[in-house]
């Protein structure tokens, strides 16, 4: 009898179809031959470094600080990336790992269209095929994006089944990789899904926490109290907190996307408002019905508006390790404007889910305090959205 | 001997699925009865599920009307009671694992056993995650049927030891829906199916014409067929009862025919 992999406590394990057990399983063969191969993490060190523009700056953002009052801020550029946010650390990682497994084609899920464009991009850069399957409702949120992606020369499937976002899109690239294994390489975009993407997603985004932990050595000679990443499947958070974990003074919070609140039935905060469940290959938190049925959630942002969190999130809630905090539509929007008059940077509405909780907190930390927020994209994508929640209507 | 094994016995099976509650549970009901007069020697029953990421469009549809008309799990479990009392083929349910774990394992098994239910199909618990609902399926006598697909190759001995039921082959690639043709080897995988157990095999996803139907049970003990009968209610709505049962009909008759002499037992001559 073999025994279930993959487990965070709990949570996690393999809940997929027989069909797709033998890729999974060449997939984490793979992976844990490269992992420790000098050669890969040359090679994918290389591509960090020269083309996603890594290591990712640590800024102290001198005028958040004083106009919260409170703990010192330092913002972890991830918008600086290639492509615009911390998805690009990732896909390096997992291209490279395909292409070395002889796959000549990606497929991905995505929501307000990161994943999907720095899935684009490695494909493009490796000289792979790629499919993006997009929630319909996300590709008229995210337009931009979904030309992004065909100019870099992936095909977008837009995705119409159930509620036409990212849970739909990741159901249907999961149906796809059932229909065509022998080429392709599903290239999960955060750490949820069957074993091993949760171990390899967040392996690939630790990179975020590494840096944060010796740039801020260096600035400060000591640890933040505070890490604060936004919160959906939950990759740039978990990449934000891993080599935290350990860190016990160091407070890890994670915030969800509360959509209209957590009272509310428009809402996608899972920890808050969700049970245990199994889907989408994990056992994990999930919004759903007494019966079991997946939750239609909402969110204002695409790239949170998932029903479920990755599984060793649930892990480290369920070990009081890390907190999790819902944000609402009204909040995030506010914070989105708030540090674009503040510090000149734009984040992307994902992000500033994290900004708003540290607006939150920030005025009642004493000033010896420090507080990092992983500002995980860059909000460009989202102008004409958040004009259009403020009620102005304007044309990408 | 248990339900599923002896329908198995006399001659090569027809195993038509159907969703609960697709219109609505009455016609179901009806459909129910009609495939088990016109010769199914099992009926898959689906509970909906929200998000049935194994399925084509035409189960997922199905899937989908069937909760927007309410269906709730309790409701299912209500038919199954009242379609025990005149029907006498085994039932089996298919759903997804999260509406097992939903109801609470032990209660959603231990009610299936209760009213009748003889195995559960889920296609999204494989080999190395069956420990989630095996010892209470054991406890309560309820078989947790294992399916095999044509990538499973050396799991395929490992599967198919510790099967219970009858083992579900899936014939192709990809998720539920009917196919023009089937190319998988599966004659070579029936043959390391019974090298390893002598529970019957049946092989389902793609299947809606009688000549396919005859080809899958000449290689194995039977046909199942899940998109095409959808496809029926979906045009016939409310009277579908009828529809599916001369296709029951037509199709029982095309895999009976194919005799036992054909068995997947000796495939090898």
């Amino acid at each position: 009898m073999r025994t279930a992999k993959g487990r965070f406590g709990i949570h996690g394990g393999q809940f997929i179809p027989e069909t797709l057990m033998n890729a999974v399983i060449e997939l984490e063969t793979a992976y844990e031959y490269y992992r420790n191969d000098g050669g890969f993490n040359r090679e994918l060190n290389t591509l960090l470094n020269a083309y996603a523009n890594r290591p990712s700056g640590l800024y102290y953002a001198e005028k958040l600080t004083r106009a919260l009052g409170g703990a010192k801020i330092y913002l972890k550029r991830e918008d600086l990336n290639h492509t615009g946010s911390h998805k690009i650390n990732n896909v390096l990682g997992q291209a490279l790992l395909a292409k070395k497994m002889g796959k000549t084609r990606l497929i991905a899920e995505t929501g307000a269209g990161q994943h999907g464009v720095a899935c684009a991009t490695a494909a493009a850069l490796m000289d792979m095929d790629c499919v993006v399957f997009m929630g319909e409702e996300d590709t008229r949120r995210q337009a931009l994006n979904v030309y992004r992606m065909r100019l870099l020369g992936a095909t977008v499937i837009p995705v119409t089944s159930g509620t036409a976002t990212l849970k739909d899109a990741v159901s249907e690239a999961m149906r796809e990789w059932t229909s065509r294994i022998d080429d392709t390489h599903y290239c999960l975009g955060s750490v949820m899904g069957p074993h091993p993407f949760p171990t390899i997603v967040r392996d690939f985004q630790a990179v975020i926490s590494r840096e944060i932990k010796s740039q801020l050595l260096e600035r400060e000679g000591r640890l933040p109290d505070v890490v604060i990443a936004c919160v959906g499947g939950g990759s740039n958070a978990i990449g934000s907190f891993y080599h935290f974990i350990d860190d016990k003074t160091v407070r890890l919070i994670g915030c969800e996307a509360a959509g209209r609140g957590i009272d509310s039935l428009e809402t996608a905060a899972t920890i808050n408002t969700g049970r245990e469940g199994i889907f989408h290959g994990m056992k994990s938190y999930f919004c759903q019905d007494e019966y079991g049925q997946i939750a239609p959630v909402y969110s204002i942002s695409a790239g949170l508006d998932y029903p479920g969190i990755g599984p060793e999130h649930a892990y480290l809630h369920d070990l009081g390790r890390a907190e999790y905090v819902p944000v609402t539509d009204e909040e995030a929007v506010n914070a989105f404007e708030f540090l674009s008059k503040t510090e000149g940077i734009i984040p992307a509405i994902e992000s500033a889910h994290a900004v708003a909780h540290a607006i939150k907190i920030a005025p009642e930390m004493s000033r010896d305090r420090m507080i990092v927020i992983t500002l995980s994209g860059r909000g460009d994508k989202d102008c004409a959205a958040i004009a259009r929640y403020r009620g102005e209507d304007i044309h990408e | 001997m248990n339900e599923i094994k002896q329908t198995f016995m006399n001659e090569k099976a027809f195993i038509p699925f159907i969703t609960c509650g697709d219109p609505d549970l009455e016609t179901t009901a009806a459909i129910v009865r009609a495939a088990a007069e016109n010769g199914a020697d099992l009926i898959e029953l689906g509970i909906p599920f929200s998000d049935p990421t194994a399925e084509g469009p035409v189960i997922q549809g199905a899937n989908t009307r069937a909760l927007a008309g309410g269906v709730t799990t309790e409701d299912v479990f209500e038919l199954v009671r009242s379609l025990k009392r005149d029907i006498h083929v085994p039932l089996v349910f298919m759903t997804y694992a999260n509406v097992v774990f939903a109801y609470g394992a032990e209660r959603f098994i231990s009610t299936c056993a209760q009213i009748g239910i003889a195995g559960l199909i889920l296609p999204d618990l494989p080999y190395e995650e069956k420990q989630e609902f095996q010892p209470l399926c054991s406890q309560y006598g309820v078989a947790l049927i294992s399916l095999i697909a044509p990538t499973s190759n050396e799991r395929i001995a490992m599967i198919a030891r510790e099967a219970e039921g009858f083992l579900y082959i899936v014939s192709s690639l990809g998720v539920t829906g009917t196919r023009k043709e089937i190319t998988t080897d599966l004659a070579a995988i029936v043959k390391l199916v019974r090298e390893n157990t002598d529970i019957p095999c049946a092989i389902g996803f793609g299947i809606s014409t009688p000549e396919q139907a005859r080809k899958m049970a000449e290689i194995s003990d039977g046909a199942i067929v899940g998109s095409a009968i959808i496809k029926i209610i979906e045009k016939n709505g409310r009277d579908s009862a009828k529809a599916v049962g001369d296709y029951v009909r037509v199709m029982k008759e095309a895999v009976m025919h194919t005799g036992r002499g054909e068995s997947c037992c000796d495939i090898e001559s």
